[in-house]
């Protein structure tokens, strides 16, 4: 099997990204749509086709080979040189599916979406070098060249949250996220040099080595009574929790939804908050070998708690695009909870698939979810849930598939989500019971709060609307039927015969009693949704109130912002930044004031000996004379 | 060698006459009175350097040559002076030292 020409998945994105943005002024918004759909449209086939002949022939003796293309790309040393190359195996050709699949559907939707607006050739040419990152960061044979990649992702990011750079809230936001998760970037670094340094690669194949260097010995070193290893992925844990948006880190998420809606859909649901997952994914045999997987239970404990606390905030917002930031952060906890959970061989790696399973459907039913938003939003002109109401008649193809992505993320049975979920609540009862519990009930909220968005959006009040409401452009709703398509098919890819921890296929089944209480919670979440939604009325309100303070708190979003803000404001800029700044303007500066002063008075004093009158000049040079003699006669007679 | 006249008189003589060019110097208002002083502080030199020679070394003329040679000089010296003093007044209408001191801090 020759799978070289994946090369060309990332490149061609590239080549659009180079192409467009040089000549972002010269190409009319109508050619530059169709340029970056067509491209992204031949990465979307080129990686179908690699999908079917991988999974189809890939198999060596029942395991799926990796095939690895590289080049050195950078030679320090014989030891330290860095590669560049595409790494083929179960989770990057499935990884390369989800994002070619949403970065095309997302390229046609924006072609309807954006349509007259005045960047929109950059907005492509965005588009396509945030493409390019996230297939580089997918293909990435090694450490280094995945943490190239993923700055490249956070850039991009940043450039298209900030797209509309006329908006101060977006300028902002795309500050924030660049900001707090360049901080989490920071720890990933650190990881990434203690990982290789002491396995002397940055190479994924012998880092992940059952019998390399860091598997077998990784009790050789210890720091404060874990081993060094260990400290290390914690510390690339925290790369990846900052980039999927895992608590403390999730702040800045909610804020990229002022980003164009079809960007949130490819990047803030879909594809980049994802690369946390998969980058453990990725290193999953260390992260489960050493020091028997303490940082996994990390990953699981913070996954668990942030889907959990994701999922009481998505109930009370009212913005429905940071109701879905917050699901989207809730069910990533959900991704890392399943990996956290998961352990290695044959049907014990349940978790991992079922997580890796979860970040397929998820980025089906969320990207469609989103779409569906951008679409109301195009028509409504707000984002606000309350400017919306009883817009099923008039939107028909987006009512239909909004309730089909609901369905699926509730787990409603039949539905991808219903599956995949299935899969992680069963490898979470197996392993710890106390994740199950919460994931159980995470599973409840999620069916209310997607319910609560789907009837306030279709149907609740009857609104007025400026203009009346009409079903988008065939553009935008192609792509959406297509997911829509996926949202209920993607479950039903036998996922087990493809992606497993040890990559040796085996048989996993629904487990019928968990399925089913998970099902029943979901309905319970569906039917109070239904009452207190469906027609407008005074429960929600009442309902709020018997909470109290808890729904206050809820509703600011448990304060993490003002928190945030507390600590850098207040502490770091008002106390330690006040008073190295005192330190810099008065001892630092006041030094260099205070020798400049001196010298000023000084030269202030003397100046006056140059009077300018050449006859005090000649009699001072004379008295030197005399002074000079009298000195050279006085040694001269002694 | 002069008789009756000791070479401690005449050098008495030279350097009363050194100082009162030095003092003239010094205090003169006049550009041109200045110059006049100068002119004695050389003549006071030059006397110095004729009698030495002939009182210490009777047989030898180095001090008479260099006589001549500080005579050259002065008048070198004072045309350039005067030149100077000439340029001064074209460029002031005034050749008092005290309109001078214009190059200070």
């Amino acid at each position: 099997m020759d799978f070289s020409y994946t090369i060309l998945i990332p490149l061609i994105p590239l080549a659009l990204f180079v192409i467009l943005g040089i000549f972002s002024k010269k190409i009319p918004p109508s050619i530059s749509g169709w340029i970056g759909s067509l491209g992204l449209g031949t990465s979307f086939v080129l990686s179908w086709y690699t999908a079917y002949s991988y999974f189809l022939g890939g198999k060596l003796n029942g395991v799926y080979q990796t095939f690895i293309y590289k080049t050195t790309w950078l030679n320090f040393t014989d030891k330290l040189h860095i590669d560049m190359g595409v790494l083929i195996d179960p989770i990057s050709v499935m990884m390369l599916v989800v994002v070619s699949t949403i970065s095309f559907m997302v390229h046609l939707y924006s072609r309807g979406y954006m349509k007259g607006d005045d960047g929109y050739t950059r907005f492509f040419s965005y588009l396509a070098l945030f493409s390019f990152s996230m297939f580089g960061l997918v293909l990435a044979t090694n450490l280094f060249q995945m943490y190239i990649f993923w700055e490249l992702v956070g850039a991009s990011s940043y450039l298209l949250i900030g797209y509309y750079y006329t908006k101060p809230s977006a300028v902002a936001a795309g500050k924030k996220a660049f900001i707090v998760t360049r901080f989490a970037d920071l720890g990933f670094l650190i990881g990434i040099l203690l990982i290789s340094y002491y396995s002397g690669t940055f190479d994924f194949q012998e880092i992940n080595s059952l019998h390399g260097s860091i598997i077998t010995n990784w009790a050789a070193t210890s720091f404060m009574g874990l081993s060094v290893i260990t400290w290390g992925l914690i510390l690339i844990y925290l790369g990846a929790a900052g980039k999927s948006a895992m608590m403390p880190f999730h702040i800045w998420l909610p804020d990229a939804m002022e980003g164009p809606t079809p960007v949130s859909a490819l990047i803030h649901a879909a594809t980049m908050v994802v690369a946390g997952v998969y980058l453990v994914a990725r290193l999953f045999p260390v992260y489960y070998f050493v020091e028997n997987g303490f940082a996994l239970q990390i990953v699981a404990y913070v996954g668990a708690i942030s889907s959990l606390v994701a999922a009481i905030i998505a109930i009370t917002q009212t913005d429905i695009k940071r109701v879905l930031a917050f699901s989207t952060m809730s069910q990533i906890g959900y991704m890392m909870l399943a990996l956290g959970v998961s352990k290695y061989d044959g049907h014990e790696g349940l978790g991992y698939m079922a997580s890796m399973f979860h970040l397929f459907t998820h980025a089906m039913f969320k990207a469609l979810l989103f779409l569906g938003a951008g679409s109301v939003i195009h028509i409504v002109h707000s984002n606000y849930l309350k400017d919306m109401g009883n817009l099923r008649k008039h939107m028909p193809i987006t009512h239909i598939t909004f309730l089909i992505a609901s369905l699926s993320i509730a787990g409603f049975p039949g539905f991808a989500g219903f599956f995949s979920k299935d899969e992680i609540l069963a490898a979470a009862y197996e392993n710890n019971m106390l994740i199950y519990v919460s994931s159980v009930l995470v599973a409840g909220l999620t069916a209310f709060y997607i319910f609560r968005l789907y009837f306030g959006i279709f149907w609740g009040k009857d609104n007025t609307y400026e203009h009346t409401p009409h079903e988008s452009p065939w553009s935008m709703t192609i792509p959406m039927l297509f997911l829509a398509f996926m949202s209920i098919a993607g479950g039903y890819i036998p996922f087990s015969d493809y992606i497993s921890a040890d990559s040796i296929p085996f048989k996993s089944h629904l487990n019928l009693p968990l399925a089913a209480i998970a099902t029943s919670i979901g309905f319970i979440g569906i039917i109070l949704a239904y009452v207190f939604y469906k027609k407008e009325n005074n429960l929600p309100e009442r309902f709020a109130n018997s909470f109290g303070v808890f729904y206050k708190w809820t509703y600011h979003k448990f304060y993490f912002d003002e928190i945030y803000l507390f600590v850098t404001k207040k502490i770091l800029f008002g106390i330690v930044g006040f008073s190295a700044a005192w330190f810099d303007k008065h001892i630092v500066d006041g030094t260099m004031v205070g020798i400049g002063n001196t010298t000023v008075a000084i030269s202030e004093k003397i100046k006056g000996w140059q009077s300018g009158k050449f006859q005090d000049y000649a009699m001072s040079f004379v008295g030197g004379g005399v002074v000079i003699a009298m000195v050279v006669f006085y040694i001269w007679i002694n | 060698m002069i008789a009756g006249i000791n070479i401690y008189e005449i050098l008495t003589l030279t350097s009363i006459l050194f100082f009162i060019g030095l003092y003239g110097f010094f205090t003169r208002e006049n550009l041109i009175t200045v110059l006049l002083s100068i002119e004695l502080i050389l003549n006071a030199s030059a006397l110095n350097f004729v009698l030495i020679n002939t009182y210490l070394y009777p047989d030898l003329l180095q001090g008479a040559i260099f006589t001549i040679f500080i005579i050259a000089l002065a008048a070198a010296e004072t045309a350039l002076a005067i030149a100077i003093i000439i340029n001064l007044y074209k460029l002031i209408y005034s050749v008092e030292v005290k309109d001078t001191e214009t190059m200070k801090y």
